[in-house]
């Protein structure tokens, strides 16, 4: 007996120590590495080092970051909140659908998105080539890609998921009776919403506004792609400091206000989605929901869904579109041509068109793609089930259970942080000695596990608290060996949780694009790097390819998520 | 005179026929309960009143005005909800205070109002308590309060007292009809506890399945239950297949063991209701019933006993003596005719 339980200890320091030396090594010294190199910088060069920094290109950059967050915030609010009261109070045909459809943009790589809004408005886009082929126009009359609109529409695009589901999930459980109680009280309908209703919405808009702002504040290929040189924020400029300018000072300076920012930003939603959990008077779902029976309730829903199916869905189908249509735009001409239907840009990727070194054909950044998605799946899921499992019971020794509650809030830490930032680190941390692995195959697996981790975490977690201590001592009791208790009991249970957290790793490291930016060497390109490269090259098949390889890349991400959605044991918490 | 009047108020939701020509009349300063079991459409009347839905058919009426089209804010009702809906985030003054603010009433009323209804419901120093902090009774006495902070005309009250237990039910029904009495509440009780509603109510309203089963003061509806039905609702127990028949020129009730003289108009088949007081052990007079005594239980001024006659049993409440047979013995009864009570099919 005295055996085991030293065992189970050994054990359970194993699974505490792996989690821990992960992060260590692949968190926390890349991003102690960028203060270092500050601070080396300070010491070394004195104040010096700081003249030769323009304050006005960083307050002029941290300014346009935080400015454009705002905005693109306080637009998915407002146009988020009317959605979410629909499916909140309403239930009406095809709205489980609806709301995962939806959902897909949520989920789809920042370069897929991208893509899409090119396709719609780009100067190849479906507007251009309807305006100049249908209306006539003598050239494209739609810049709206290098715009700050363009960013803007992307943004809402790509969170109003966020609004819908979290303020609309406490709007549909929050008691109707709180409000018709007003409204016998003497309150107007207007009244009702304003002293009741809203306030106790209030903690989830907040949360849900400060969650979009983190990650408007943190959009990197967004921005990258439809805001044009113009307009850089934070995340932008670190990358071309790198990439362009090689100007290390300026990057890491960079990188600095942006940890400062989103550090303070998500300690102060986790502190806000503590409070959103707060226990209201909910009341049953089936209570709340109304059919849609007034004319004025069918407007409504009438302008919602087709703002939903317009905003959320239309992009979508327009780069399904615009893959498999050629217009016939070669080097710069904008003429009338006629678009035909093509399917060149599918056959293409199979193609090595340039022997060019810097030119890959597509099937390489597919199976690079791929290769790296296993990888991480394999990383991930090792280091994931080690954390969830020594997070998913309480330890018997108090140093161990003192380590546990340490632990917990360490995992989501990789959340809050940028993902170009994250890649500066690397590059910091692990283009020298002693861990120099800038020509490791591993390096941009290793910076993709970093990033689903939590989420892999987050999936495996509830699962493995769900297996109670009885369950194994009524199997050992039934004869069952821990061999066999481990196949029979503990994998079924936790089975589908994996397949989650595995589809989750695999479709964060597809889609990954801000650190694997900054990682990725030429030769070794990933899809969305591929991407990147077609559309920024001229021509008409480059951008059919980028459009192709989207859509390839859009339908294994959504085939991802449907299938985690389908698997996704109890209930886990939206975000 | 009366306050407020329901004329054949019908309401369907989803489909579903709720409530079906529903007609009845408050008068003002009255308090009257809407009794009947779950789903009989007690609470969808309330809804109505305060107009949270509208009526498909029929009308309200409100001292001679209809009510059609009056939004609930305008109605000047007051509405205690079965799960109370205190506001969260409002705390036990604002909460009261609510009502008051919608009528924009100045702050030195407000406080004085609130004050005046936390005394009336004995929360006084209650102002600044978090509601989520309270206890279930001093909860209701919140949403009391809040309820009649305003003065409305009339008050609706739907299973008030629901989630309470026992004890606490019998005291807080008895304080909250004297809270009403003594402001002359015109009040609708809603409940599906009689004994509650027996308490509170100067006259009830029984439902059935969308429809009025009886009205009638709770000393009425008592002893004249107008079906078995109703007498089942209010706990009688006793009731037998029973047939009304001619012979020798007379009358007669008949059941499976017996018959006696019957002086009402109802003929044919029925049911019979015997009520478990006023039968005499070894009477002559009235309907005689032989059976064996199954079970017999002591409760203090008079014994329980449980009858088996034939394929019956029935249930007597009968003063208690050294006299009365043991369980298994057999035990003879005389049942006056007043005791018993025949409901026509």
């Amino acid at each position: 007996m005295k055996r085991i339980l030293r065992n189970t200890r050994w054990g359970s320091a194993l699974a505490w120590a792996l989690p821990v030396l992960f992060l260590a090594l692949f968190y926390f010294y890349p991003l102690g590495s960028i203060v270092l190199f500050a601070l080396q910088r300070l010491l070394g060069e004195g104040t010096a080092a700081l003249q030769a920094l323009n304050p006005a290109y960083f307050w002029r950059v941290f300014s346009f970051t935080v400015y454009q967050a705002a905005l693109s915030t306080l637009l998915t609010v407002l146009l988020g909140l009317p959605a979410a009261y629909l499916f909140a109070r309403y239930e009406f045909r095809g709205k489980t659908l609806l709301r995962s459809l939806s959902t897909i943009p949520f989920v789809l790589p920042t370069l897929v998105v991208a893509a899409s809004f090119n396709a719609l408005f780009g100067p190849r886009g479906w507007a251009n080539l309807a305006a100049i082929n249908l209306l006539g126009f003598r050239e494209a009359p739609f810049t709206l890609t290098n715009s700050l609109t363009a960013i803007l529409i992307a943004h809402v695009f790509y969170n109003l998921t966020i609004v819908i589901r979290l303020v609309g999930d406490v709007w549909s459980r929050l008691d109707p009776r709180l409000s018709q109680a007003a409204r016998c009280l003497g309150a107007t309908p207007w009244q009702a919403f304003w002293k009741v209703t809203l306030p106790l919405l209030l903690p989830a808009i907040f949360s849900a506004s400060l969650l979009v702002f983190i990650f408007d504040f943190t959009s990197f290929g967004v921005i990258l792609i439809l805001g044009g040189p113009r307009y850089a924020t934070l995340e932008v400029e670190i990358y071309y400091q790198m990439t362009a300018l090689f100007n290390f000072p300026t990057a890491v300076l960079l990188s600095l206000i942006q940890l400062g920012c989103t550090l303070v930003l998500t300690i102060i939603y986790n502190r806000l989605s503590e409070k959103v959990t707060r226990p209201l008077p909910l009341a049953g779902q089936k209570r709340v929901l109304s059919r849609l029976s007034k004319p004025s309730q069918k407007f409504f829903a009438f302008l919602v869904i087709s703002f939903l199916i317009a905003f959320q869905i239309l992009p979508l189908l327009a780069l399904v579109g615009r893959s498999v249509v050629y217009a016939g735009w070669e080097r710069g001409e904008r003429g009338l041509t006629t678009p035909t239907l093509s399917f060149a840009a599918y056959q293409e990727i199979f193609i090595n068109r340039r022997a060019s070194l810097f030119y890959i054909p597509p099937i390489r950044a597919i199976a690079i793609s791929v290769a790296y998605g296993l990888m991480t799946v394999l990383l991930g899921l090792g280091i994931g089930l080690a954390a969830a499992w020594f997070l998913s019971r309480q330890q018997e020794s108090a140093v161990l259970e003192r380590l546990r509650r340490w632990l917990e809030p360490l995992i989501l830490l990789p959340l809050g942080t940028s993902s170009v930032t994250l890649g500066l680190g690397f590059l910091l941390a692990f283009g020298k000695p002693p861990f120099d692995l800038r020509a490791s195959p591993l390096l941009i697996p290793l910076a993709h596990t970093l990033v689903a981790f939590p989420f892999i975490v987050r999936s495996l977690l509830p699962a493995l608290r769900s297996i109670r201590p009885r369950y194994h001592q009524a199997a050992a009791v039934l004869g069952a060996n821990p061999w066999q208790i481990a196949r029979r009991v503990d994998l079924p249970i936790i089975g589908r949780a994996v397949l989650v957290g595995g589809v989750f790793a695999f479709g964060i490291s597809m889609g990954e694009f801000g650190a694997t930016a900054l990682l990725t060497r030429p030769e070794y390109p990933t899809l969305p790097i591929a991407i990147y490269r077609f559309l920024g090259q001229p021509g008409e098949l480059n951008y059919g390819q980028a459009m192709a390889l989207s859509v390839l890349l859009m339908t294994i991400t959504a085939a991802g998520m449907i299938l985690i959605e389908r698997f996704r044991s109890g209930e886990v918490g939206e975000f | 005179m009366d306050a407020l009047v329901l004329q054949k108020i019908s309401k369907s939701i989803e489909n579903k026929l709720i409530l079906e020509e529903i007609s009845f009349a408050v008068a003002s300063g009255e308090i009257v309960a809407l009794l009947g079991p779950s789903g009989c459409g007690k609470s969808t009347t309330l809804s109505l009143i305060a107009g949270l839905i509208e009526p498909d058919r029929g009308e309200i009426f409100w001292k001679g005005h209809s009510l059609r089209g009056i939004p609930p804010h305008q109605r000047n009702f007051g509405l205690m909800f079965q799960d109370l809906a205190l506001f969260p985030h409002l705390n036990v003054f604002e909460n009261i205070a609510f009502g008051l603010r919608m009528r924009r009433l100045a702050f030195p009323q407000i406080q004085r109002r609130v004050t005046e209804v936390l005394e009336l419901v004995n929360l006084q120093g209650f102002e600044g308590r978090d509601v989520t902090s309270l206890s279930g009774g001093e909860m209701q006495r919140v949403a009391l309060a809040r309820a009649l902070a305003p003065q409305p005309e009339l008050l609706m009250l739907d299973e008030p007292l629901a989630s309470l237990d026992r004890t606490l039910k019998d005291r807080l029904a008895l304080e909250l009809r004297q809270i009403l009495r003594q402001m002359n509440q015109t009040a609708i009780y809603v409940t599906h506890d009689q004994e509650e509603a027996f308490s509170v109510a100067d006259r009830i309203i029984l439902m059935k399945e969308g429809k009025i089963e009886q009205i009638g003061s709770p000393y009425q509806i008592y002893q004249q239950p107008a079906s078995p039905f109703v007498a089942q609702f209010l706990g009688m127990k006793n009731l037998v297949e029973a047939e009304i028949i001619s012979e020798n020129g007379q009358s007669w009730l008949r059941m499976s063991w017996g018959k006696i003289p019957y002086l009402g108009q109802s003929k044919g088949k029925g049911i019979a209701l015997i009520r478990p007081v006023g039968a005499k052990v070894d009477g002559k007079e009235g309907l005689q019933l032989v059976g064996q005594v199954i079970q017999k239980v002591f409760r203090g001024d008079h014994c329980l006993l449980e009858v088996q006659c034939g394929a019956e049993r029935f249930s007597f409440s009968i003063p208690c003596s050294p006299a009365l047979p043991k369980e298994g013995e057999t035990l003879s009864l005389s049942i006056p005719p007043e005791s018993i009570l025949f409901f026509g099919n």
